[in-house]
């Protein structure tokens, strides 16, 4: 897993994880490409991470991946990412199309709701949540009033 | 003495509090305003650890970590 602050060298890190794995054998690589899109006026998105549990997180789909086979990888910016410019990217490594297929599907679908990381517009220079299209994580609510015996 | 974090777009300073148990936390943050409200979406780690279970025990040290909706990529 590797984060960087502000917008990813898409083609080095995808040329870089290639070459890492020129040897391993897999048949497959399918990369993903998280790129922000132009809308609402937006001049970029900016990003909070909570590092410790990402990286939990990140690690028990390694250890999933390898119960198949497979490999993931991925890269996350910090801070602000303007338009047009790449903010994740994953990829899945395996065997065999099959596996990778699933894998990324599910992979990224799982990041976008349990990766503990924060999504703010940029406008006019502010940040501003973007709580519209964040989702609570696995396990949410305990603390509310509705946790009550 | 337990610390509570917020994170991400949650403007809280961290707070120090007796606690022996996430129920206890639960209570404390129901009573604080600005918080209150944030309970509902979000999600729970004890030293790091997702946890969805109220009865989970606090010991002196402990730090709790609340985690507002998440949107990466």
């Amino acid at each position: 897993m590797e984060l960087y602050q502000g917008s990813l060298d898409v083609k080095e890190i995808f040329g870089r994880w290639l070459d890492e794995e020129s040897s391993s054998n897999y048949g497959a690589y399918i990369p993903f490409v998280g790129t922000i899109r132009a809308e609402d006026g937006i001049e970029a998105l900016s990003f909070d991470i909570y590092e410790p549990i990402l990286q939990s997180w990140f690690d028990s789909w390694v250890g999933r991946a390898k119960s198949k086979g497979a490999k993931v990888k991925m890269a996350h910016a910090i801070g602000d990412v303007p338009i047009h410019t790449s903010s994740y990217i994953s990829a899945v490594f395996s065997p065999k199309r099959r596996v990778a297929l699933e894998l990324i599907d599910e992979f990224v679908e799982d990041f976008k709701a349990n990766a503990p990381i924060w999504k703010y517009d940029v406008i006019d220079g502010r940040r501003v949540y973007a709580e519209d299209r964040s989702t609570p994580m696995s396990g949410s609510g305990i603390l509310g009033k509705k946790g009550d015996k | 003495m337990v610390k509570i974090e917020f994170l991400g777009p949650i403007s809280q300073e961290p707070l120090k509090i007796e606690a022996s148990s996430l129920e206890d936390v639960a209570k404390t943050l129901q009573d604080i305003e600005e918080i209150s409200n944030w309970l509902d979406k979000c999600a729970v780690a004890v030293n790091d650890e997702m946890t969805n279970d109220l009865s989970t025990k606090l010991k002196d040290g402990d730090r709790v970590s609340i985690l507002p909706p998440v949107c990466g990529g």
